[in-house]
C-alpha cells in the first residue's frame, strides 16, 4: 500500500485508504469504475476476434461447419460447466469477503483456482489432440482428407480465440493466487474487500467470453 | 508550509523514477514526448531535404521508405497521442478538478513505463532492420516484407496499453475526485475534452491491440486471417486498423480543442460562449468518431454501399467541430484580448484547424477522394489537423501552463518572434502541398516529376523556417528554467483551480481542499468605457 | 448499507443463477442438434441463449443490478461500440462479396437490393 503521508488528515485515514481519497467508499467506487472500464477494453479486444470470426465464417460457411466436427462438443460443454461453477464460487468468495468469513473466503478462492486448473487441463487435452491430428492454424495446417477447402481458417480462429482466452484464464489464476495470499494474511475485512470484488469482476468476464466462444466454436449447425 | 513544492520536496533520481505524483509523471511524460517529437522532427527534416530535388538527393528509395515510416510512427504513437493527455493532462487534470492526484497513481506510473518500453521497442527497429510499411502496416505487404515489423507491432501493442491506462485514470478521476461543489457543469472544458478523449482511448485502442496482435500472429504463425492466399481478407485488416486509427485522430485533436477552450476565455477575460455546447460537442465528436472509419477505404475495395454510408457519416463530424469554432470566436467578441504567447497560438490554431478541417470534407466526399486519395493533398490535410491543430494547441497549452509547471516566466518577446516563424514556416511547408497534391503528386514517393520541383523547394525551405521557430521555442523555455523571474500563482488571470495554488504547486496540489461555488469562467465584468476613462484620469 | 438485505440473500440467489446457467447450457447444446430452417436462425438462437447467460452473469454475479448505474452505463456503451463495429464490418462484407449460398444468403441479397436502390435513387 502507499506510504503514509505527512498530512494532518492522514491521522483519520484507515490503513488501506490511499492519501488522495477522502473515504473508503469513494476509493472502492473509483476502483470499480476503473475495473469496468478495463473490462470494456477486454470486450473490444475479443470483439475484434468475434468480428473476424463472423466475416470469415460468412466467407467460408462450409469450412467452418466441417471444421467444428473435429472438436469434441462434450469436452467443450464440460469446460463450460466448469467455468460457470467457478464463476459461482468466485461470487461466493466475494460474498464471504463482504460478510467477513475468512475461512469461507479462502475455501471459495481455492475452489475457483482448482476449477480454473481443471479448465486448463481439459484445454490441454484438446490442444494436444489437435496438434497430433495436424489440425493447426493457417499455414501449418496438415490434416488430410477434408471434403471442403478452407478448414484451416476455422482452426486459425479456434486457436487464436481459445488461446487468448486461455491466457486470460492464466492471468485470472495469478490474480486469484495473489488474493489467496492476502486473504490468508487477513488483509480483507467487511470494511475493505475491494481487491476481491474487482478481481471477481475480471473472472466473471473471462467466464462470459467463454459463454460466447462455446456455441460459436463447438456448436455450429 | 515551508514553500517546498513538488519539484523540491524530495530529490534524487529515485524520487522521480518511483514517484506516484501525477505532476512528476506528467513532467516525465513531457520530456519523453518532446524527445520523441525532436526525433520525429529530425526525420521530417530528412524527408524534406530528400525531396528538394526530383531525383535522389541524400538517400535511396528503401531508406526513404524507412524514414517516412518511422517519422509517422514516432510522431503519432510516441508524440501526438500521449503528448497532451499524458503530459499536460496528467499534470493539470487533477489540479483543475481540485483533487490531490489521479484515481490510480500506480496505474499512472505503469502507463509511463509502458510508454518508455514501447518507445524503446519502436526505436530499436532502427538498428534491427527498420520498417518500410508506412505507419499503417497494411496487409498483405506488411506480412511479407522483412525488417523489424514484428518488433514495431509489439511496440504498438504495448503503447496501446499505456494509452488505455491513462484513459481509465482520467475517467475514474473525473467521476470520483471532483472537489466539493464542482458539479459536471462547473468543470473546466479541458476536463470535458480529456473525458471525451479517454472514452475513445478506452473503446478504440483495444481494437488496435487485437489488430497488431493478429498481424504479429500472421507473420509468426501464418494464421492467415488477413491473407487472401489462405482464404483470409486483407480489407478486414483495414477495417480493424481504421476502427482504431480514425478515432485516434480525435484522441489527437480533442485534447487540442480542450486547451483552446481554456486559453481563449482567459485571454479574452470573458466567460466562454456556449459552455454546454462545447462540452457536449466534445462527447459528440467522440461518439461520431466511431462511425466514420470507412472513409479511409474508399479506394481499397470496400463495398459501394459501405462507402456511401461512411461518406455521409463523415460529414457529421463537421457539425460539432464547427460548433466549437463558432463558440470560440464568439467568446472573443467584445472581450479584453491580450495577445500573449498562449493566445497567439490559440488564434493560430483557429486558422490552421479551420483549413485542416475544411479540406477534410474534400477527402470525405466519394468522388473527389478518388482523385485526391494518396496524394500530397492528404499529407497536407492531416498535417494541418495534427500539426496545425494539435501541435499548435500543445504549444498554446505548454506556454499557458509552463509557469505553473516550473514556476518560471519565459521571454514574451522571444515567444512572439518564434510564433511568427512557426506560423510562416508551417504554412510555407504545407500549403504548397495542397497544390502539389491536387496536381497529382503522390505521397510516399522519394522522387517526382521535375515540374513539381518549385513547390517542393518552397515546402522544404518552409520546413527550415518552421524548425528555426521551434528551436527558438526550445531555447527560451529551457533558458527560463535557469533564470528569473519566478512566476506568480496566477500570471494570466485565470479563474480555474490550478491558478489558486502556488507555482509550482505543492506535492498535494492544494494546501487546503478547494471548494467550488461558481463556474470555471466567471470572470469579473469588464469595465465600461466611462469606467476606463475615470480610472485613467 | 443499501445492499445489506440483498447481501444476506446472496448465496441463495447465486445458486439459483448457477442452476439457470446450467439449464441454459443444456438447452443450447440440444438446440444445436435441431435444424430451425436455416443455419442463420440456428446462430441467432445460439447467440440469444448465450446473451441470456451473459446477462445473468452480469446482473447477479457482477452485481450490476444493485450497483450504481455508472458501471452498467460503461458496460452497455462498450457493448454498443462493439455492435457498431460488427454491424458496419458485416454490412461491408455482405455488400461486397459474392457470398456462398447457405448461412447468410438472405442477408446478402437484402443488403445488395438496398444498396442498388440507394444508388439508383441518387
Amino acid at each position: 500500500m502507499s506510504t503514509p503521508q505527512a498530512t494532518a488528515e492522514s491521522q483519520a485515514h484507515a490503513p488501506f485508504l490511499q492519501h488522495h481519497f477522502h473515504e473508503p467508499v469513494q476509493q472502492a467506487e473509483a476502483a470499480k469504475i476503473g475495473m469496468w472500464l478495463f473490462l470494456v477494453t477486454e470486450i473490444l479486444l475479443f470483439g475484434g476476434l468475434f468480428t473476424g470470426y463472423g466475416i470469415l465464417r460468412m466467407l467460408h460457411p462450409d469450412a467452418f461447419h466441417h471444421g467444428h466436427t473435429y472438436l469434441d462438443r462434450w469436452l467443450g460443454a464440460l469446460n463450460t460447466v466448469v467455468l460457470l461453477v467457478s464463476s459461482f464460487t468466485m461470487a461466493m468468495a466475494v460474498h464471504s469477503a463482504r460478510t467477513g468469513e475468512r475461512k469461507r473466503l479462502v475455501r471459495f478462492l481455492l475452489a475457483t483456482l482448482a476449477l480454473a486448473a481443471v479448465f486448463l487441463g481439459v484445454k490441454y487435452v484438446e490442444y494436444s489432440h489437435k496438434f497430433h491430428e495436424g489440425l493447426l492454424p493457417g499455414r501449418f495446417y496438415s490434416h488430410k482428407g477434408d471434403p471442403v477447402p478452407g478448414v484451416h481458417m476455422f482452426f486459425s480462429l479456434y486457436f487464436v480465440m481459445t488461446g487468448l482466452h486461455g491466457l486470460h484464464v492464466v492471468a485470472g489464476m495469478v490474480t486469484i493466487g495473489w488474493l489467496l495470499r492476502r486473504a490468508l494474511r487477513g488483509h480483507f475485512s467487511p470494511a475493505y474487500y475491494n481487491p476481491v470484488e474487482i478481481a471477481g469482476l475480471y473472472w466473471h468476464l473471462v467466464d462470459m467470453i467463454w459463454i460466447y466462444l462455446f456455441p460459436l466454436l463447438y456448436l455450429i449447425s | 508550509m515551508t514553500g517546498a513544492n513538488y519539484l523540491t520536496e524530495t530529490r534524487g533520481l529515485r524520487s522521480w523514477l518511483f514517484t506516484l505524483d501525477h505532476k512528476r509523471i506528467g513532467v516525465m511524460y513531457l520530456w519523453s514526448t518532446l524527445l520523441a517529437f525532436f526525433l520525429g522532427g529530425v526525420l521530417a527534416m530528412l524527408i524534406r531535404l530528400e525531396l528538394i530535388t526530383p531525383q535522389k538527393t541524400l538517400m535511396d528509395a528503401d531508406t526513404y521508405n524507412k524514414v517516412f515510416t518511422l517519422h509517422g510512427a514516432v510522431m503519432i504513437f510516441l508524440f501526438i497521442i500521449p503528448s497532451i493527455p499524458a503530459a499536460l493532462g496528467n499534470f493539470v487534470l487533477p489540479l483543475l478538478l481540485g483533487a490531490k492526484d489521479v484515481a490510480f497513481p500506480r496505474l499512472n506510473l505503469a502507463s509511463y513505463y509502458l510508454y518508455v518500453a514501447g518507445a524503446i521497442m519502436a526505436l530499436a527497429s532502427l538498428v534491427t532492420g527498420g520498417i518500410d510499411t508506412g505507419w499503417t502496416f497494411y496487409t498483405p505487404y506488411s506480412t511479407s516484407t522483412g525488417g523489424a515489423v514484428n518488433l514495431v507491432t509489439l511496440a504498438v501493442f504495448v503503447l496501446g496499453f499505456s494509452s488505455i491506462f491513462t484513459g481509465i485514470n482520467f475517467i475514474a478521476t473525473t467521476h470520483k475526485l471532483r472537489a466539493p461543489g464542482m458539479n459536471w457543469f462547473r468543470m473546466p472544458l479541458f476536463v470535458w475534452g480529456m473525458y471525451a478523449t479517454a472514452i475513445i482511448q478506452i473503446l478504440a485502442t483495444p481494437v488496435l491491440g487485437i489488430t497488431v496482435l493478429l498481424l504479429f500472429l500472421e507473420r509468426v504463425f501464418g494464421v492467415g486471417i488477413f491473407d487472401p492466399k489462405l482464404g483470409g481478407d486483407p480489407v478486414l485488416f483495414q477495417h480493424f486498423f481504421w476502427f482504431y486509427s480514425h478515432p485516434a485522430v480525435y484522441i489527437m485533436i480533442l485534447p487540442g480543442m480542450a486547451i483552446i477552450s481554456e486559453v481563449i476565455p482567459v485571454f479574452s477575460q470573458r466567460p466562454i460562449f456556449g459552455y454546454r455546447a462545447i462540452a457536449f460537442s466534445s462527447v459528440a465528436i467522440a461518439g461520431v468518431s466511431f462511425l466514420v472509419w470507412g472513409h479511409h477505404m474508399f479506394v481499397s475495395g470496400q463495398s459501394v454501399l459501405a462507402s456511401a454510408i461512411f461518406s455521409f457519416l463523415t460529414f457529421l463530424v463537421a457539425i460539432p467541430s464547427a460548433v466549437k469554432v463558432f463558440n470560440w470566436v464568439a467568446t472573443m467578441y467584445k472581450g479584453s484580448i491580450r495577445l500573449q504567447a498562449p493566445m497567439i497560438y490559440a488564434i493560430t490554431f483557429l486558422l490552421l484547424f479551420a483549413i485542416g478541417g475544411l479540406t477534410g470534407l474534400f477527402l470525405g466526399s466519394l468522388a473527389t477522394d478518388v482523385h485526391l486519395h494518396d496524394t500530397y493533398f492528404v499529407v497536407a490535410h492531416f498535417h494541418y489537423v495534427m500539426m496545425g491543430g494539435t501541435f499548435i494547441a500543445f504549444l498554446a497549452g505548454l506556454h499557458y501552463w509552463w509557469p505553473k509547471m516550473f514556476g518560471r516566466m519565459y521571454s514574451e518577446t522571444a515567444a512572439r518572434v518564434a510564433a511568427a516563424l512557426v506560423f510562416i514556416g508551417f504554412n510555407a511547408t504545407f500549403l504548397s502541398q495542397f497544390v502539389l497534391g491536387s496536381r497529382g503528386m503522390p505521397r510516399r514517393y522519394y522522387n517526382y516529376l521535375p515540374e513539381f520541383q518549385a513547390l517542393h523547394v518552397l515546402s522544404t525551405v518552409g520546413s527550415w523556417v518552421l524548425a528555426l521557430g521551434l528551436l527558438i521555442v526550445a531555447g527560451y523555455l529551457l533558458a527560463s528554467l535557469r533564470r528569473k523571474p519566478e512566476a506568480p500563482p496566477n500570471p494570466w488571470g485565470g479563474m480555474t483551480l490550478e491558478w489558486q495554488t502556488t507555482s509550482p504547486p505543492p506535492t498535494h496540489n492544494f494546501l487546503e481542499q478547494p471548494v467550488v461555488d461558481r463556474g470555471p469562467y466567471d470572470f469579473p465584468p469588464l469595465e465600461t468605457e466611462e469606467e476606463t476613462v475615470a480610472r485613467s484620469a | 448499507m443499501k445492499a445489506h438485505s440483498a447481501a444476506e440473500r446472496a448465496p441463495r440467489t447465486y445458486l439459483a443463477v448457477l442452476s439457470a446457467l446450467l439449464v441454459l447450457t443444456v438447452i443450447t447444446v440440444v438446440a444445436a442438434g435441431v435444424h430451425f430452417g436455416s443455419a442463420f436462425v440456428n446462430v441467432v438462437i445460439a447467440l440469444t441463449i448465450a446473451s441470456a447467460k451473459a446477462s445473468l452473469v452480469a446482473l447477479y454475479f457482477m452485481h450490476l443490478r444493485h450497483e450504481r448505474p455508472i458501471n452498467a452505463i460503461i458496460f452497455v456503451v462498450g457493448l454498443a461500440m462493439l455492435g457498431i463495429f460488427l454491424m458496419l464490418c458485416f454490412l461491408d462484407t455482405l455488400a461486397r462479396e459474392p457470398v456462398e449460398p447457405g448461412l447468410t444468403a438472405q442477408l446478402a441479397d437484402w443488403a445488395v437490393r438496398i444498396s442498388s436502390r440507394i444508388l439508383s435513387a441518387s
